[in-house]
């Protein structure tokens, strides 16, 4: 007997090429419609035929965002799949594959499932994808129609014969899975009263494009590197809609001096990368500090140092992001964790960067890009439009002094004032100057907006009850759904969770949130770069550290787990 | 040198940083002339450099003025000219910022072909650092660095250039203020990537090529020269002798990078963020 009331992870592990997005898109799509919450994640290789790719799908209650370790249905599309999957196959797994495909590594206990087989008998092994979604459909009890409906609304543009044919391969692989299900006496939670109305779907890419648009967004310059590449062929594919002019530079280096000057022009201007990329773009994060020009920089984190783990994850780059670019100036990170803060987050990396004239980075991950996963429509906020340009007048001075160290800011081409930037050091017009008091003046002015920059940053997401907590965990960025997780499941009144998705500058109001408590940070890295800075700006001692940097994101048990050992 | 008031010129008490008979002077007089005979809306112009003391003369022209980091004067004229295309983009750098450092963004902003003008100082020598060799300079000159003499096969820009296909490419001679004045005129009215390179000496660090070097070692294209011929100009950029100036190459009517890309006539400082409608549409592809 297999009940799955609340939850059930399913997991399909393949080549490369075979399409495994294809099942999962198909699949996710029609639990959603269903009215099911999913969410789902993917890890690959970084290459683009053979090795395995595992994509898992968890079908909830609640709504989730994070994977879990244990699997409930494996469908092994290649023998490869069950030992890449090994430390994650219990003896209550249900293992689906296909008996020719595996000869000699051939298990009794797998369900012998016929993926190739009624796709061959449908007329083509490119079946195979719809009888897998078929087969699954069966076994989790969708009617039939739902799934034929949305093969009708695919292929619709290839022709009767494709749907037709598309239709016979999902009606093959549902029967089968309805007998298996029947077989193994497989009971699945019925869909959330509410249905799916009001809910979206999406994966954290589409996300953090929304995000951009919904800012005003206009101008986005990026070479492509995976994970970063995402927002740029999103940003590209709504580009006509929008209005939004992209360019694919040369380089890291050109992309973000491009941004750079677009926003001179008066662009609401993005760059996009990953770490090795960053490393390049260093340079015009100082140019934009010294010019006090906006530009927001999304790095999509994945594991260094140089090439890395080129599709795996890591939140790896915080102190990159910290401490890039040389000489003293002001900057804002950004850290989303849930489709709802991607979705903010971007929107007020412009605000922050407009307001401030300052760069701002969001720092994003392979995991959190990738995964896909329901959005409640009514939690998209939009945040109002802000512009800090002015119409200039005759004599205007770019880097005027003002009380809050914030020049009006002028663009070319409008107002009558003369808009002159330099990167040598300079005096209030824009030009060269080497006198030390003007120096000393406008490092001063450069810094001033620190101040009003710290007051204005995001509190952290309290998790739990912090007044009956003596532990709090702390996470940041793509770990707030396994926190969030793993705290459940713990169910321990003594510990509570705080999520920041603004690891700097840190809001000084965060100091009693910390106060009288043992503190321990989790984090997606090797050394604990979010907790070194937590403590260097709060003074408090970071008890523990549960980091992990093999690549892969945190599973909910061994976060439950390693919060279980330090409470004991 | 004649200097004529120009509407460009800057406050005589500005504190210009080029050492006295460098020839950034001639070159910057005839960068006014044109703009001024051009008559180009000040408020229009935005002049783009990256660093070195060529990279300085947008400090010495009173336009709007963009001076970046070095090499990257380009990437930076690309986003200000996309993000408004009503914007004349006039990019002023010299040889070790455009073709070392800044060499790859040379390369693209070619292939894009955007609607700027590019005015390279090309002294042969990194006068800024204290005359190490440069991208173009001549083999056999001996440097502080090149103790034995440059050994390197000079960058030859305006092959580079018509390989790349730029549409308008021209040499000028910076001591020759009033032929150097109407090339630029000729490269900023027109539409498309323009390049001018201009041999300008370097008087502190580049003993070789100086004013008298120049004199007799250049020499004007003939009449006859047909700059539509792409494969005659290419055989005089790569030809042995006397250095050729005046207008190499120029065809009318390549496609533009804006225009390509869809870059509207709004500048980007006018665009507001979608409307609800429209955002909502995009949300509902998702429901």
């Amino acid at each position: 007997m297999h009940h799955y009331l609340h939850d059930i992870s399913m997991v399909f592990a393949g080549e490369a090429g075979q399409g495994l997005q294809t099942v999962t898109e198909t699949l996710l799509r029609i639990l959603h419609k269903s009215g099911y919450c999913v969410f789902s994640c993917t890890e690959y290789m970084s290459r683009i035929r053979g090795g395995c790719n595992t994509t898992e799908i968890r079908i909830t209650d609640k709504k989730r965002g994070a994977y879990l370790e244990r699997i409930d249905m494996l469908f092994a599309l290649s023998p490869l799949a069950v030992e890449h999957l090994k430390s994650r196959i219990r003896s209550g797994t249900l293992l689906f594959a296909e008996k020719t495909q595996f000869a000699e590594r051939w298990d009794e206990h797998y369900i012998d499932t016929p993926f190739r087989k009624f796709a061959v008998e449908t007329g083509s092994p490119v079946y195979s994808n719809t009888v897998a979604a078929g087969i699954v459909s069966g076994i989790i009890g969708l009617p039939i129609e739902r799934f034929t409906d949305y093969l009708g609304e695919q292929f619709a543009a290839k022709g009767e014969d494709t749907v037709s044919k598309n239709r016979i391969a999902a009606k093959l692989g549902y029967d089968f899975g309805r007998r298996t299900a029947a077989d193994k006496a497989i009971l699945l939670p019925s869909p959330a009263a509410s249905g799916s109305s009001g809910r979206l779907l999406m994966d954290g890419n589409t996300a953090l494009g929304i995000g951009a648009i919904a800012s005003g967004c206009n101008f986005i310059s990026s070479y492509p590197m995976s994970p970063g590449t995402g927002l740029l062929t999103f940003l590209a594919a709504k580009s006509k809609t929008f209005g939004i002019v992209v360019d694919q530079a040369e380089d890291e280096i050109a992309a973000i001096n491009a941004g750079i000057g677009a926003s001179y022009g008066g662009a609401r201007a993005v760059v996009s990368t990953s770490g090795g990329g960053f490393d390049l773009m260093q340079e015009g994060v100082s140019l934009a500090g010294m010019l006090e020009t906006p530009i927001v920089i999304h790095i999509g984190q994945r594991p260094g140092p140089a090439t890395g783990l080129p599709t795996r994850t890591e939140q790896g780059d915080l102190n990159l992001a910290l401490h890039a670019g040389h000489g003293d100036f002001a900057r804002a990170i950004l850290a989303p964790g849930t489709l709802e803060e991607l979705i903010e987050s971007m929107q007020h990396a412009f605000r922050l960067a407009n307001r401030f004239q300052i760069p701002v980075f969001v720092l994003t991950d392979q995991f959190l890009l990738d995964a896909i996963t329901t959005i409640e429509r009514k939690y998209i906020k939009r945040l109002p439009f802000e512009s800090s340009i002015i119409k200039t007048k005759a004599g205007y001075q770019r880097f005027a002094f003002t009380d809050d160290g914030l020049s009006p800011r002028g663009v070319p081409g409008y107002g009558d004032g003369l808009v002159r930037v330099d990167s040598d050091e300079h005096d209030e017009s824009g030009l060269i100057t080497e006198s030390f008091e003007m120096r000393q003046s406008m490092v001063e002015k450069r810094l001033k907006r620190k101040k009003a920059l710290s007051d204005a940053a995001l509190m952290p997401t309290i998790i739990g009850s912090l007044s009956e907590a003596s532990t709090v965990v702390i996470a940041w960025g793509s770990n707030r759904g396994v926190l969030e997780e793993a705290l459940a499941l713990i169910g321990n009144k003594k510990l509570a969770g705080l999520h920041f998705a603004q690891p700097y500058p840190l809001n000084p109001e965060i100091k009693p949130l910390l106060e009288k408590r043992k503190l321990v940070v989790m984090e997606n890295n090797a050394t604990g770069q979010f907790a070194d800075l937590l403590s260097l700006h709060t003074g408090r001692t970071i008890s523990h550290r549960i980091v992990k940097a093999t690549g892969q994101p945190f599973s909910v048990e061994e976060v439950a787990e390693a919060i279980k050992a330090l409470i004991e | 040198m004649t200097k004529t008031p120009t509407r460009f010129d800057m406050p005589l008490t500005t504190d210009v940083a080029w050492c006295p008979g460098c020839g950034n002077y001639m070159l910057q007089s005839a960068v006014k002339m044109a703009l001024h005979e051009l008559a180009v809306d000040r408020k229009n112009l935005v002049m783009v450099s990256g660093i070195g003391q060529a990279a300085k003369a947008p400090q010495y022209l009173n336009a709007h003025m963009f001076n970046g980091l070095h090499g990257r004067a380009l990437p930076a004229a690309l986003g200000i000219k996309l993000s408004n295309r009503n914007l004349v983009v006039v990019v002023e750098s010299g040889d070790g910022d455009m073709y070392g450092e800044g060499g790859n963004h040379f390369i693209h902003a070619i292939r894009r072909n955007m609607d700027i003008t590019v005015i390279v100082h090309n002294n042969m020598v990194y006068g800024l650092t204290k005359g190490q060799a440069s991208p173009t300079s001549q083999r056999g000159m001996t440097t502080p660095v090149q103790v034995e003499g440059v050994m390197l096969e000079p960058f030859n820009p305006l092959a580079v250039a018509l390989a790349l296909n730029a549409p308008f490419i021209a040499r000028a001679y910076a001591g020759d203020v009033e032929e150097t004045k109407k090339l630029i005129m000729q490269a900023i009215s027109f539409r498309g990537f323009s390049l001018v390179d201009v041999f300008q000496p370097c008087v502190v660090f580049n003993k070789v090529n100086t004013y008298q070097w120049f004199k007799e070692n250049t020499v004007y294209l003939p009449e006859s020269h047909d700059a539509t011929d792409r494969a005659a100009a290419f055989g005089l950029a790569t030809a042995t002798g006397k250095l050729p100036l005046g207008v190499f190459f120029r065809s009318e009517g390549r496609e533009l990078y804006e225009d390509l890309i869809g870059v509207g006539k709004t500048p980007l400082y006018k665009q507001k963020p979608p409307d609800e409608k429209a955002f909502q549409n995009l949300i509902d592809t998702y429901r």
